[in-house]
């Protein structure tokens, strides 16, 4: 057994702690261990985009991190986007454009997008395109997606 | 209710729980006491095992169990296949679950580690000690049956898994008659699928009970239930398999494969949930491939632009070993639709299935009609310029004519209904395609080059009538059923043998139920997924699941609306033939005031307080619907693209879809369906394909090698559509799943092609990357 490490991290709004092996990934601490789930693992090689969460604001792919990486760091997933009952915007603009199929790449594209309109709060469809260039949907042809997120940006 | 919801591009209820994380897939389940499975899988496309070393890796941390292909033999029969089309002389080798003698592909099954942890398992993965005596492999299909080709099955001499030629009309007469007969090479690279969600498993075992379950990334939990019972000998009715939410499949979750039979032998032996989910190396290794056709194809034609045959030679690769459905997709679904949307006098398709050591492959989106289109798109465009005829112009030539009910082509299909042309006109007039043509030529002079592809397509789907799938040796009915259960409070559950992952059921089959029953559409919810809880069905896959079990869900409606009726004169002391029924309500006819609610009915049903002389409580219906015969959607599409000389690149800038699917219940997820097909089409064209090198390793075997379409590759897709409504089934619905993969990758192929004319460039191999477009021009010049 690897000796475990103390970490403490604030995920969504709310302090969790535990110990883990240094090699366990930050989406397996995640998933497993904190039981959210909506962080989807779809390559784990930091290709297809769909673990991303926000990490420090910092919009990254949980599967190339490692938990201890996030010790003491301010976490966001696909579970703390909606208040409540109430959708993010971005959610609801989601849906209203059929952004999803499978729904399995969407947290990663949520939180991509998420991030991305922060920064730029008015991407042009280009801008777009390059922003989530990283992130894999097979169902889409993204098309909607890139609908979605503009929309979300001018609402 | 007073506006049809059938028809309206209403929003997904899938989506809320998806948006917000609140989803359950297969690897988010856990259960109390679970133990993760890893599986070693072979480094070699071919070897012999000699020897197999388990003791480091069975006294590593947190292992609890350690099995070996001796240990599984006798207790997982082997993996069948279930496609045995006849008289093709198939040779159903068997598929060990893991491999015990010899492996024959990279990732061919060698061992299974049971540990708490999944780490743990890995790494024990790494202190198995197997002895390999390599031997020689072959991967491409024709090299396979050469003589001298390394031999994978004893029972199938020469590689050769079976034969299979389809002859419709008199083909060779056409060719002996023929003004012009073109031919060509066509190579349809092998694909990985690329569901997003890996495959996985979570097996657990109740001994006492005798009860098997299995959480599976499966699209057809009913067949999987019952290839289960015939692997594991667990009996079908101890068996439950759930897969409610599945991230998308596309024909790679049909299968029944070894790995999820052997975290079922885990959890068997060990009394504990076994959960195993594929890495997506295993994905790239293990879950099937699709296409690897190697194709000799010829189109006969007069001089005056009359088509009158086409005849195949197909290599096409299985891979080690036959899976599930494999057979059926390069003869059935491939070699029947040779006459596509043209009258032609005759048609021949030769088809070689062959062994090689690669992943086996299956049905991967469009499973044999993509790689059927392609072909007559691609022979059509060489006898149009063989002509000097415009392609737009031969094609029209040649189009079967508007039809409403019913077509007999060659092959031996009768189509239901199509307007080809109209299809034709409505993409031609929308991109403009007199004004592309001046600007292609303009362009060309500026040294610019700008390609034009046309395309148009019939497919056969909605598979299919029980009684030929059996005359086509499919190991199965096709037929689909539902349930339909009217609660006392008046709300609706549908229970549906289909298994959606994506397509939106769970929406449109609600939007049928309400507009068939009167009910409104919150009050209406869509069950499947789970054998547990849903009637016998086969599944999701073939653009099926709405010709057909929507079929099953409007006969069930309809005896819903039968027995309220019936129910209502009772109550409403009328005879039956004097109640109408209009928007949930049935009333007295010429009495409007005197009505009853369906929803006062079903409380009624269900109380059964006043109920007619023998008639049963509650109000309920269960139905089967087994379709007469297929449905043949069909289109036309186009693609403008640029491609630059000096670098090879290409832009796909314009593409254009019209496609008639007959009538929409959902016009947002029908157009849904054609952007994510026709984009993935466009990544068989331009960037996918499956690579081995001579010894059988894979060489894209990650997502990092093998290119995926992303966000800044790829345009908006231009939809369109028109409605023809097939005769073959209640809704007049045909398939949309699958058209994008169908006609597009040809339709961006012959855009290429066509930008490259004058420079001499006739072909290319898929997928077209700079390099080879660049290789091909200044092979020309």
């Amino acid at each position: 057994m690897m000796p475990l490490i103390e970490i403490r991290m604030t995920v969504n709004g709310r302090e969790y702690g535990g110990r883990v092996e240094s090699r366990l990934t930050l989406a397996d601490f995640l998933r497993n261990e904190l039981n959210l789930t909506g962080t989807h693992l779809g390559c784990e090689h930091g290709v297809c985009g769909a673990c991303t969460i926000l990490v420090d604001g910092e919009a990254v792919r949980s599967c190339l991190l490692l938990a201890v990486q996030a010790d003491g760091a301010t976490l966001m997933t696909v579970e703390g986007l909606a208040d409540g009952d109430e959708l993010h915007p971005l959610q609801a603009a989601f849906q209203e454009n059929h952004a999803l199929q499978c729904g399995f790449c969407t947290p990663g594209f949520l939180m991509t997008a998420y991030a991305l309109l922060r920064d730029n709060p008015n991407p042009s469809e280009s801008e777009v395109r390059q922003g989530i260039g990283g992130n894999i949907c097979r169902c889409t042809g993204y098309a909607p997606i890139i609908r979605a997120i503009q929309q979300t940006g001018t609402v | 209710m007073t506006t049809r919801i059938f028809g309206s591009g209403i929003r997904r209820r899938e989506d809320p729980r998806l948006i917000t994380g609140g989803a359950t897939y297969t690897d988010d389940v856990t259960l109390p006491g679970m133990v993760h499975a890893a599986i070693l899988r072979s480094p070699h496309a071919h070897a012999r095992i000699t020897s197999v070393d388990t003791a480091a890796a069975g006294a590593a941390p947190g292992v609890i169990a350690v099995y070996t292909g001796a240990d599984v033999e006798g207790a997982l029969a082997p993996i069948p296949c279930a496609w045995i089309p006849p008289e093709s002389d198939v040779k159903p080798v068997a598929h060990p679950a893991v491999a015990k003698d010899v492996v024959r592909y990279q990732g061919d099954a060698v061992a299974v580690v049971v540990a708490e942890t999944r780490y743990q398992a890995e790494d024990a993965l790494e202190l198995i000690e197997v002895g390999y005596e390599p031997l020689p492999a072959v991967v491409n299909p024709v090299a396979a049956m050469a003589d001298g080709a390394p031999q994978l099955h004893e029972d199938a001499p020469g590689n050769q898994a079976f034969h299979w030629v389809a002859t419709g009309g008199d083909p060779d007469a056409a060719f002996a008659e023929a003004d012009v007969v073109v031919s060509d090479t066509i190579v349809q690279q092998r694909l990985v699928p690329n569901a997003m969600e890996p495959r996985s498993a979570l097996a657990n075992w109740l001994g006492s009970m005798g009860e098997l379950t299995i959480w599976s990334t499966s699209q057809n939990p009913h067949i999987c239930r019952f290839l289960t019972s015939l692997i594991t000998g667990v009996p079908e009715h101890k068996i439950r398999i759930i897969a409610t939410e599945v991230g998308g499949g596309f024909g790679s979750k049909i299968p029944v494969y070894a790995d999820e039979m052997i975290a079922a032998f885990c959890a068997m032996r060990l009394g504990r949930p076994v959960k195993w989910t594929e890495t997506r190396s295993e994905n790239f290794l293990a879950t099937i491939h699709g296409r690897d056709h190697v194709e000799r194809v010829e189109m006969a034609a007069t001089r005056d632009g009359k088509i009158t045959g086409v005849r195949s030679v197909v290599h096409a690769g299985m891979g080690a070993y036959l899976s599930t459905a494999a057979p059926g997709v390069p003869t059935i679904l491939h070699g029947l639709m040779y006459s596509g949307p043209y009258a032609l006098t005759g048609t021949r398709a030769d088809i070689y299935g062959v062994f090689t050591n690669a992943t086996p492959v299956d049905a991967y989106r469009g499973a044999g009609r993509p790689e059927a289109t392609f072909l007559l798109e691609r022979l059509v465009d060489l006898v149009a310029a063989e002509l000097d005829l415009d392609p737009v112009e031969l094609r029209r030539r040649n189009l079967i004519p508007k039809f409403d009910s019913g077509y007999d082509v060659v092959p031996g299909l009768t189509y239901d209904s199509g307007d080809y042309e109209g299809a034709l006109d409505m993409a031609l007039e929308h991109v403009g395609y007199a004004g592309l043509r001046e600007e292609q030529a303009s362009a060309r002079e500026r040294g610019q080059y700008v390609g034009i592809g046309v395309s148009c397509y019939c497919e056969i789907c909605g598979l299919g009538p029980s009684q030929v799938a059996g005359a086509v040796g499919f190991g199965g009915g096709l037929w689909e059923s539902a349930v339909v259960r009217f609660h006392p409070s008046g709300k609706v559950n549908a229970y549906v043998g289909v298994s959606p992952h994506g397509q939106g059921e769970e929406t449109t089959f609600a939007q049928v139920v309400s507009d068939t029953l009167g009910v409104p559409v919150e009050d209406v919810d869509i069950v499947h997924g789970d054998t547990g809880n849903t009637p016998m069905g086969w599944g999701t896959y073939g653009s099926r699941t709405t010709a057909v079990g929507a079929g099953a869900l409007f006969l069930g409606l309809n005896k819903i609306k039968d027995k309220a009726r019936a129910l209502a004169a009772h109550l409403l002391e009328a005879a039956e033939a004097d109640i109408e029924y209009a928007d949930g309500q049935f009333f007295v006819r010429g009495a409007p005031d005197q009505s009853k609610s369906i929803q006062e009915i079903a409380l009624m049903a269900n109380v059964a307080w006043n109920m007619p002389e023998g008639m049963e409580p509650g109000l309920e219906a269960s139905a089967f619907y087994d379709p007469p015969n297929f449905v043949y959607p069909f289109g036309a599409h186009v693609a403008v693209v640029d491609v630059d000389p000096d670098n090879g690149h290409i832009v796909l800038r314009r593409y254009v879809a019209v496609d008639d699917c007959g009538p929409q219940i959902n016009p947002m997820i029908v157009e849904g369906q054609v952007h994510g097909g026709v984009v993935q089409g466009a990544g068989q064209a331009l960037w996918e394909g499956a690579v081995y090198d001579d010894n059988g390793q894979l060489l894209t075997g990650s997502m990092q090698d093998y290119a995926l379409p992303k966000a800044h590759m790829v345009p908006d897709i231009e939809t369109l559509s028109s409605e023809t409504p097939s005769p073959h089934n209640p809704l007049g619905v045909k398939g949309i799943g699958e058209t994008g993969t169908i006609a597009s990758t040809v339709t961006i192929y012959n855009a290429v092609i066509d930008a490259l004319k004058p420079l001499g460039v006739t072909r290319l191999e898929m997928p077209l990357t700079p390099e080879r477009v660049w290789q091909a021009i200044h092979q020309q010049s």
